[in-house]
């Protein structure tokens, strides 16, 4: 992206030039690949033509002035169709911005459209989404993964530099993991959720998906920040890009559980992840063996705390301000039907079983039980670096599964095994490529640190990236 | 046959006067065009996050203050969800297992015994939208209409014990608790606009026992006459079906002012499960005790402390001192015109009665104006009988007492040399009378009074004149 900003900076290439080769991108791949639910060109071009004038008066608003970006469809963009992939929100069209959104405006980025992605972000390959399924841009056949797939394929099939997505328990890692790129789950309240279309307000990040993980930082550059908005961001810290030396990696500490490398693990996932290991290891890194025992009870947990803050935070799509509205002949009728018609088949099953465990004869069984033990997964995480600096595991236990493949919904949450432990404890993650299987497709590794720890982690990221020798995964080409 | 004892517990809505909204900045007054007052936070549009304004904190810390509470360190709030197209998130933002205010009391007297209720509970929590039904209610209107201008506006409940003995002192106990928290000025306390709400619970038990019997209660209680009556409607109800061996059911029912009953609502079984649990998006409330006693500092005389001060300080009775405390807008004036040396009883005397009949109508008089007319009527530049016809022009001109005294030349005439013709004449023009005066008949003396009065357009100062005419028919 560095090189991109410095052929702007001099005028060898306009904003204009860029927009019209990225959606020329979106037309010849959209066809197939359906990472888009809404494209915006006339738009993208009006800011990019806006920039190009800014950049002749030698006024940019950043050094990133003009780079097009994708949302994921469930961050309000004003005037813009938001849909989050429902039937409910089919002509819903925000009359804000999310904080991220302005951000991003507020640096010159030009927003191409709006990203597929599961229903409500409410699973993990996107074949839940209103808008039909996202195909991996490495093989048609399979998923992008989820929930941000849409925003995961386009970066990697070369549509859209990077773009943002969001992350409840693991939708930005696992589908960056499956396309081959970068994506970063933030610590809980560094990036504002203003905007941001609850699925589980606790857990829920925006964070950033590019080809490299230094445009991955750049990105998250522009949204980390405390948001007056938001009561839940943290106070005020400034995210800086950091520096790309490799001394920080002697003597690093780095913790390696193994319970995220037993059971369900693929073969070939775990190959690349310890050869990636032991690459860092042969550059001065210390492995530290640990134990996160706890992580057995993570999904169970996520997905008792992820349904029952869903039912209730979903709970406005009734039909009587916004969204789509059935008729029917008293209020509770005109409810029941405008979701019965709005939902798909996962949110409802999500939204029945988060009432289930929020029902008075339920609730200490199921919701209150969930939030001990989301404590005591807080504190195994928390205990673990203070042994360790960082903790290195596979983003997902496969490679990019086939479209149709999970046909059970709970075969289907197993896919967030091993992410959903940085939202339960609020800390950052970041998934980076680290090869490919033997049919070729990419595999992510996950590297966890301690709050606000990004910058660490980002620099292990890109020492991962540049030295390690670990191919990226982007199919698309690079302008 | 066993008699009962009734236990009555209130849960009262008080509307906080903050300028803005709960949990957006929306401006919370009253009375805007329908919908004119609405964001994206309170239409809970997807992705819009609530704020919590501290002034709401500051007012339902006050409050609890004002009701001797325990102002907790920790306070959460919670998501009651239920559906209703009032509510626009579809959850209400409340506090349930951890309230800002608890354990506290409100003193007030019933007759003369000063009694105490305790205030269980304090909390915090957002106002539903307005429906405006075409019909009678939601169930027969061929539509509705919804206005969200009142959505989001901060409230407290203020639960209280079940320890109310009896509907009259239910209402007192709401009229008092109605007066503080206009004393405090955390809310206008208007039932007619729904600022201040009250539900009712009573049960009975049978005398003596320590059980408490089957409860319910009562909704839609507009007005503190509304909350008297149903509860005597619903104590005579309660004792009758259990004197003829039935059980009460646990229900809510709703007041019909019209009718004078209580109808039922709903039974126990089909009360709505809220779902309750901890709001993610709000962060726990963690009060600093330093910013607490600020809050306290701020609190002003409470009623009861200055029903007090007025008895003790002033020596005034109860009636008047319950009139100055109830209408503390009088018992302000009261204080102003104190301070320049009336007598109290006087002002008190003045202030209950023509004055406030006149304010009513037209509202209160600067106290330098109302000063200025004790004053003279103090120095007998006029009379009491003048200075009524003054007090009217007072409040329909701006000219000063002493200047309306002027302009219409009414100074009291004391002046014996001018006034002893005058009752010379009257009593040579009554030569009749005054010998029936003279043969006992003592009353007519007022009638030659009056009469000098009279000729004198009221000018005449009394007393100078019952000294001359005591003295002519002395003679």
């Amino acid at each position: 992206m560095k090189k991109l900003a410095h052929l702007l900076e001099t005028r060898q290439v306009s904003s204009k030039e860029i927009v019209e080769h990225y959606l020329g991108e979106i037309t010849r791949q959209e066809p197939t690949l359906n990472a888009f639910i809404t494209v915006d060109g006339d738009e993208a071009l009006r800011q990019a033509e806006a920039s190009d004038k800014r950049r002749a008066e030698h006024r940019p608003l950043s050094l990133w002035d003009g780079i097009p970006i994708a949302i994921k469809d469930n961050i309000s963009t004003q005037g813009l169709k938001t849909t989050c992939a429902s039937r409910f929100l089919a002509n819903y069209r925000p009359l804000f911005d999310a904080t991220v959104v302005s951000s991003l405006k507020n640096a010159g980025l030009p927003i191409i459209g709006k990203t597929n992605l599961d229903e409500f972000a409410m699973g993990s390959s996107t074949e839940y989404s209103a808008y039909g399924v996202t195909r991996n841009p490495h093989d048609q056949a399979r998923v992008s993964g989820g929930s941000s797939g849409g925003s995961a394929a386009a970066v990697a099939a070369g549509e859209i530099p990077w773009s943002l997505g969001t992350d409840t328990g693991g939708s930005i890692r696992q589908p960056a993991s499956f396309c081959g790129v970068v994506g970063l789950k933030p610590t809980y309240g560094w990036v504002s959720r203003y905007g941001v279309v609850a699925l589980a307000p606790s857990l829920d990040q925006v964070g950033p998906l590019a080809t490299t993980v230094e445009d991955a930082a750049t990105l998250f550059s522009l949204l980390a920040g405390p948001d007056p908005k938001d009561a839940t961001s943290a106070a005020a810290r400034v995210f800086e890009v950091p520096t790309w030396d490799g001394e920080f990696i002697k003597g690093l500490k780095i913790g390696v559980p193994e319970e995220f490398f037993s059971k369900g693990l693929h073969p070939e996932v775990e190959q690349a992840v310890r050869k990636g290991l032991g690459a860092l290891e042969e550059q001065g890194a210390i492995l530290i063996p640990i134990s996160l025992s706890t992580n057995d009870y993570a999904i169970d947990t996520y997905l008792t705390l992820v349904t029952a803050e869903a039912s209730s935070s979903l709970a406005r799509y009734d039909g009587v301000r916004y969204g789509e509205r059935a008729l029917a002949l008293d209020s509770n009728t005109m409810f029941a039907k405008s979701r019965a018609e709005g939902f798909g088949p996962e949110v409802k099953r999500r939204i029945m079983l988060g009432t289930y465990v929020l029902s008075a004869s339920h609730y200490e069984a199921y919701y209150e039980q969930a939030q001990r033990v989301r404590t005591l997964i807080k504190q195994d995480v928390l205990e673990a670096f203070k042994q360790v600096d960082v903790i290195i595991t596979p983003t997902t236990p496969t490679a990019a599964f086939r479209i149709g493949a999970k046909q059970s919904p709970l075969e289907m949450y197993l896919s967030d095994l091993f992410t959903a432990m940085a939202n339960l404890s609020g800390i950052p993650a970041l998934s980076v490529p680290c090869g490919k299987d033997s049919r070729g497709l990419p595999l992510g590794m996950q590297v966890m640190g301690n709050h606000f720890s990004e910058s660490l982690l980002f620099r292990l990221g890109h020492f991962v990236e540049k030295t390690v020798g670990i191919e990226g995964g982007a199919v698309g080409d690079k302008l | 046959m066993t008699s009962y004892d009734t236990v009555i517990g209130l849960e009262i809505h008080v509307a906080l006067l903050t300028q803005s909204k709960f949990l957006c900045s929306c401006s919370a007054s009253f009375g805007a065009p329908p919908n004119s007052q609405c964001c994206p936070i309170c239409l809970g549009l997807p992705g819009a996050l609530p704020l919590i304004n501290e002034k709401a904190v500051e007012y339902a810390t006050k409050a609890g203050l004002a009701l001797n509470c325990q102002i907790n360190h920790f306070s959460r709030f919670d998501r009651k969800n239920y559906f209703y197209p009032d509510l626009p998130k579809a959850y209400q933002i409340t506090q349930d297992a951890f309230p800002l205010c608890t354990k506290g009391f409100l003193e007030y007297y019933v007759d003369d015994r000063l009694v105490q209720t305790e205030i269980t509970r304090i909390h915090l929590e957002e106002e539903a939208g307005k429906l405006i039904h075409s019909g009678a209610s939601i169930v027969d209107s061929e539509y509705s209409l919804v206005d969200y201008n009142r959505a989001g506006i901060p409230l407290i409940e203020i639960v209280t014990a079940p320890d109310i003995h009896h509907p009259r002192q239910a209402r007192l106990f709401l009229e008092q608790l109605r007066l503080l928290m206009s004393y405090i000025g955390v809310s206008d306390t208007k039932m007619e606009e729904g600022s201040l709400r009250c539900d009712a619970n009573i049960s009975l038990k049978p005398n003596g026992s320590s059980v408490l019997g089957t409860k319910v209660e009562i909704k839609n209680l507009n007005s503190f006459r509304a909350l008297e009556r149903a509860l005597e409607y619903e104590e005579m109800r309660q004792s009758q079906v259990l004197y003829r061996g039935g059980t009460i059911r646990q229900e809510s029912r709703t007041w019909d002012d019209r009718a004078g009953k209580t109808m039922s609502m709903r039974s126990k079984g089909d009360a709505p499960d809220y779902r309750i649990f901890p709001e993610p998006d709000v962060p726990p409330l963690y009060l600093d005790p330093v910013w607490v006693e600020l809050i306290r500092a701020t609190i002003p005389e409470l009623p009861l402390e200055r029903l007090r001060r007025l008895e003790g300080q002033y020596g005034l009775s109860r009636y008047e001192a319950t009139f100055l405390v109830n209408y503390p807008d009088f018992g302000e004036l009261f204080f102003a015109l104190v301070s320049q040396h009336f007598g109290y009883k006087s002002i008190v005397n003045f202030l209950m009665g023509d004055y406030a009949r006149l304010a009513r109508e037209k509202g209160h008089l600067n106290p330098k104006r109302i000063a200025g007319l004790l004053k003279i009527v103090d120095e007998g530049v006029i009379s009491q009988t003048q200075g009524k016809g003054v007090l009217d022009d007072l409040f329909s001109s701006d000219l000063s007492a002493r200047e309306i005294v002027e302009e219409k030349g009414l100074e009291v005439v004391g002046d014996p040399g001018r006034l002893r013709p005058i009752a010379r004449e009257v009593l040579a023009a009554n030569r009749e009378l005054v010998s029936r005066f003279q043969n006992g008949e003592t009353k007519l003396f007022g009638f030659f009074v009056g009469q000098v009065m009279r000729v004198t357009q009221g000018k005449a100062d009394p007393g100078v004149v019952n000294e001359l005419l005591r003295d002519e028919l002395g003679k």
